[in-house]
């Protein structure tokens, strides 16, 4: 590690009226703007981005509906159907792209909430400590002690399969896991003496959770999202493939890859292998730019 | 240069016999950083010889390469991203060509360190004992229970109270001071030749500091081994030191006898540093003469001497030519500075700053 | 302020012995001349205890007495674990008090409610030891030092942003270059130096130093040192400045408190304790410095042994278990502060001589034992 000069810029400030501000303020070149998340992480944005967009205005773009049946069963790519066609004849890039809406929507959605809730809570219970940390961290423990896929699963089975179902479950069990996230952060951050100068200076609690810590856990937070939305992703999809998820005729990642692996599409691997790619690579995208993300602003941290 | 391989082994020539080279001779040294903003010159030509039972302060402030300095001497740098050339002499073996497996020969038994955090520096989960009897073992062959019995000395010649209880305990059971006494008594283990002492009391508290230097003089005069007082605190290397090395911005810029030195400071920014710190002697609320700026970018330093821009006898040949660490006229004493302090009659009226006029309220 | 009787004061603190307990400390009476009229803060038989594991309690601060007056800087010394920040802490119940009085300007802080102590705080800034952990590293420097006034909504944003740009460039930054920016972009003292700029914000009466310059280089901690130095002369302001290192504190203090282990060892003008300690722990503190020059002679081995752990502080004088001239009075008796000179005083049995004619109220004499053996240049002054 190179040496960090600790030295002052500043000139000596004389009493009174004769300020010198002769102060050079030749900040250290190796400041944060120096450090780069990298190309990588740029270019997992840029395919999450490509895939939201695509999901949004899936019905404006040039291609044919998911439920179309009027092709061919099972086609190879072609210019005009890129995936090939599965075999009910359907065009399998528009079922990729529409299919997507499901899954993003369960996974951003499942993690905004779970965040918005969990963030919420760990912060008080952070700063607050006491017995609503207790309460709270009882809660959390509770929630992580249920094996997730099953309670999933048997939820899912009971309740209904409604995509707003399965966003809620998600978030449910995902709230427990961001609490924590944010709680530990959120009581690092409490500890540091910025936090107790804003106290002496008469910042109320509210104040100090808002400007002082919530600035500060927010990077941890977004960036265990990022990966909290692969696997909330992951879990709609296992629950679609089970055929647990959003019933037949609308597509999701899951329930497209269960019916390219069902017998009659055997002989046709790429029905499954487009829609797993894509999920693959959006996963791959999302894990990427949270790690990045969150080494990013671990560095900065360390520079502290 | 001759390496003397005995079986494998390192061999090392009594550095007391006539002809046999110095214990630590560090010629031209150089070790850089490549990082993304550029080469970082932390340690920029550095030469010096170190004789066994003498005791070297290195001062300097942070940034100043002594902590990169000490790290070279032990070889301990990681290899990556380091640019280095110039020579590590320990009795004769280049350090810097070392295999690592050459190197852990050397560390422990040859080469020492003791570091500034004992906390971080013991492993928190093995105990005490094990960690001192691991080193007797390994480079001494001893058996369990005469490595057991050589501990037990050990403690209690670091003055740990019950040394024979004191092997079951865990470091987290011992106090900052205690935990250094355990840190020393782990470097004396195989009776090294050279102590590296880094920043060796900079978390204790005032007292047992005065407690663990007057431990490490005793011990190093004891054992006649050569140290190394890596330190930012002048106050520590006057009265413990037999020369002082006074590092700035990744070079030596003045270095002698201890007592040569601070009697006949040469160097404007020895001077300064001294001036900057509080004495007890002093009265009440006397204004201290800080110096001014900042210590200089290693990346792009300033051409001439690195330290004109903040010194206060500045001339203009100080920031065309770069001073040559030269002898003056006590032997021994060298400094790197065209004007040293006494020298020119034609001195720089004191700076205009509060360092001076400021209220004494 | 309340002065205790002055007639009543030591020998009958000597025969109570107060020790420390759950419930607190039964206080020792107080020497007289010890708080003065008008003082800006008194710290009255201040006790902060900590609870520990397994029902025990850490015994920070115990019965510390003392008061700091109008513009002085008073210095609070000691090593780690004496107790000196939590006592800076508990005075704007930072740490919560376990029992004893604090009075700032005439209030008792120590019995306000939430909403007064908010606003009472707003005149006791507290500047902290490390600079870069006492800003937040997510904002700007100008969010920063606005903050105490963002807070308490004073003046318009114009009124706002044209104090911060005062106070930045009072402490020696250039605002244009620094307003900007974030914490991890300046070296530690330009941290400090922001830190400065935000606790003189809302116009304080009292700044309480939690060891300002102990993280900082020496050369930059003179720049520190002289910037408060300015500041205090600036805005008149009082200090309690909190330091481990006895030299800094010298330059600074008007007078010097010293602390061991919770119990305040000695209190006096700083000139005089430095010259003339009369407590061995000060003796031993001065001792140990390593002064920058080689012909400073060391006559004086360090004192041995380890600083014993809070939860479980020796008995009578806390000192005594590494005191070269403990006796066994030292064991059974808490010494009480006790004045041995105008503005001095000590808490020790036997305290070393000071020059100065001893104070009738020094509680030497009404020690039953003869004066013990004391191997320093001046002899004990035990009649």
């Amino acid at each position: 590690m190179p040496p960090s000069p600790d030295a002052d810029a500043a000139a000596l400030p004389a009493a009174g009226a004769r300020l010198a501000v002769a102060a050079s303020m030749s900040v250290p070149a190796s400041s944060a703007s120096k450090r780069k998340l990298g190309v990588v992480f740029w270019i997992a944005v840029a395919w999450i981005c490509l895939v939201v967009v695509m999901a949004v205005f899936a019905g404006l773009l040039p291609i044919d509906g998911p439920d179309n049946l009027s092709y061919l069963s099972k086609l190879g790519s072609s210019f005009s159907h890129p995936f090939g066609t599965d075999e009910l004849g359907r065009d399998l890039f528009s079922r990729v792209i529409f299919g997507s809406r499901v899954s993003l929507e369960v996974g951003f959605g499942s993690i905004f909430l779970g965040l918005v809730a969990g963030g919420f809570a760990g912060l008080i219970a952070g700063y607050m400590r006491g017995i609503f940390d207790a309460v709270t961290s009882a809660v959390a423990n509770v929630i992580l002690s249920f094996p997730a896929l099953l309670l999933l699963i048997t939820v899912a089975a009971f309740w209904g399969r409604a995509w707003w179902k399965i966003t809620l479950i998600i978030a449910i069990i995902a709230t427990a896991p961001l609490f924590y996230v944010v709680r530990s952060s959120t009581i690092s951050f409490a500890g540091r003496d910025f936090v107790l100068a804003a106290r002496t200076m008469g910042a109320s609690r509210w104040r100090i959770v808002t400007r002082e810590i919530l600035p500060n856990v927010m990077p941890a937070a977004i960036s265990f999202g990022l990966i909290g939305v692969a696997i909330a992703i992951v879990a709609e999809g296992t629950l679609s493939f089970l055929g647990l998820s959003v019933a037949a005729p609308t597509p999701s990642w899951g329930n497209i890859i269960a019916e390219g692996q069902s017998s009659t599409a055997a002989s046709d691997p790429w029905i499954w292998i487009w829609p797993t790619l894509i999920m693959f690579m959006t996963l791959l995208a999302l894990n990427i730019a949270g790690d990045r993300l969150q080494r990013f602003f671990d560095v900065r941290e360390g520079r502290l | 240069m001759s390496l003397l391989h005995k079986a494998g082994r390192l061999a090392f020539p009594d550095v007391e016999a006539p002809g046999a080279p110095p214990l630590l001779e560090v010629d031209d040294l150089h070790t850089s950083f490549r990082t993304p903003l550029g080469l970082v010159r932390a340690v920029d030509g550095v030469s010096f010889t170190l004789q066994r039972g003498r005791t070297m302060g290195l001062v300097g402030e942070s940034g100043s390469g002594k902590t990169v300095l000490s790290r070279s001497i032990m070889g301990l740098l990681p290899r990556a991203n380091l640019e280095r050339s110039g020579r590590v002499l320990f009795s004769g073996h280049d350090i810097t060509a070392m295999r690592p497996r050459e190197l852990r020969q050397v560390w422990g038994a040859h080469i020492a360190m003791v570091f500034q955090d004992p906390m971080t520096a013991l492993n928190p989960v093995v105990r005490i004992g094990r960690q001192i009897t691991e080193h007797l073992r390994l480079h001494l062959s001893m058996s369990r229970s005469e490595a057991r019995e050589t501990a037990i000395a050990l403690l209690n010649s670091v003055g740990i109270p019950e040394p024979r209880a004191r092997l079951r305990s865990y470091p987290f059971q011992l106090s900052g001071g205690m935990r250094q006494r355990v840190m020393i008594a782990i470097a004396l283990a195989c009776g090294p030749k050279l102590l590296l002492a880094d920043e060796p009391t900079t978390g204790l508290d005032v007292t047992i500091q005065a407690q663990i230097l007057d431990l490490l003089a005793a011990q190093q005069a004891e054992r006649y081994m050569a140290m190394i007082l890596v330190t930012h605190d002048l106050g520590v290397v006057a009265g413990r030191a037999d020369d002082v090395v006074v590092m700035y911005a990744g070079k030596i810029v003045e270095m002698g006898p201890t007592n040569a030195l601070f009697s006949d400071v040469k160097m404007p920014y020895t001077e300064a540093l001294l001036a900057s710190i509080p004495r007890l002697t002093d009265p009440v609320h006397t204004r201290l003469s800080a110096i001014e700026g900042r210590p200089p970018d290693l990346v792009s330093p300033p051409h001439g001497c690195r330290f004109a821009p903040r010194c206060r006898y500045v001339q203009a040949r100080c920031t065309e030519e770069e001073p040559p660490l030269v002898e003056g006229d006590t032997p021994g004493h060298l400094f790197a500075c065209w004007f040293p302090v006494g020298s020119i009659t034609t001195r720089g009226p004191r700076p205009t700053t509060a360092a001076q006029s400021g209220p004494s309220s | 302020m309340t002065v205790s009787d002055p007639a009543t004061a030591p020998q009958s603190a000597a025969t109570a012995a107060p020790r420390p307990g759950p419930g607190g400390i039964a206080a020792a009476p107080l020497p007289p001349g010890l708080f003065h009229d008008g003082a800006v803060l008194t710290v009255e038989h201040l006790v902060v205890e900590f609870p520990a594991p397994r029902g025990r309690r850490v015994h920070a601060v115990s019965d510390v007495s003392f008061d700091v007056r109008d513009g002085e800087t008073l210095g609070l010394v000691g090593e780690s674990g004496c107790g000196k920040s939590t006592t800076g802490r508990a005075i704007i119940r930072v740490d919560r008090p376990t029992s004893g009085r604090v009075v700032f300007d005439g209030t008792e802080l120590t019995a306000l409610g939430p909403e007064a102590l908010r606003r009472a705080r707003t005149r006791i800034q507290l500047i902290f030891q490390d600079p870069i952990s006492s800003l937040n590293p997510r904002r700007r420097v100008r969010d920063i030092v606005a903050e105490p006034l963002a807070i308490w909504q004073r003046g318009t944003p114009a009124e706002r942003e044209q104090r911060v740009r005062d106070a930045i460039t009072a402490v020696g930054l250039d605002y244009d270059a620094a307003a900007d920016r974030r914490p991890h972009e300046f070296s530690g003292g330009q941290c400090q130096r922001i830190s400065i700029a935000r606790a003189l914000m809302l116009d304080p009466k009292v700044v309480i130093c939690d060891e300002p310059v102990s993280a900082l280089d020496v050369s930059v901690q003179a720049q520190i040192l002289n910037l408060l130095e300015d500041m205090k002369a600036r805005y008149g302001l009082t200090l309690l400045f909190i330091a481990h290192d006895l030299a800094v504190v010298r330059n600074i203090s008007d007078r010097v408190a010293v602390m061991y282990l919770g119990r305040l060892c000695e209190l006096g003008p700083s000139d005089d304790v430095y010259a003339r300690p009369a407590h061995p722990y000060t003796v031993a503190l001065l001792a140990s410095i390593p002064e920058p020059d080689p012909a400073a002679a060391r006559n004086v081995t360090p004192i041995a042994g380890d600083i014993p752990s809070p939860i479980d502080p020796p008995s009578g004088c806390r000192f005594r278990t590494r005191c070269p001239f403990a006796q066994q009075r030292c064991t059974d008796e808490v010494p009480p502060l006790t004045a041995i000179g105008p503005e001095r005083f000590v808490a020790c049995h036997f305290p070393l001589a000071t020059s100065g004619p001893r104070s009738s109220a020094g509680s030497a004499g009404s020690s039953p034992e003869p004066a013990p053996p004391i191997q320093v240049d001046t002899p004990p002054t035990a009649p």
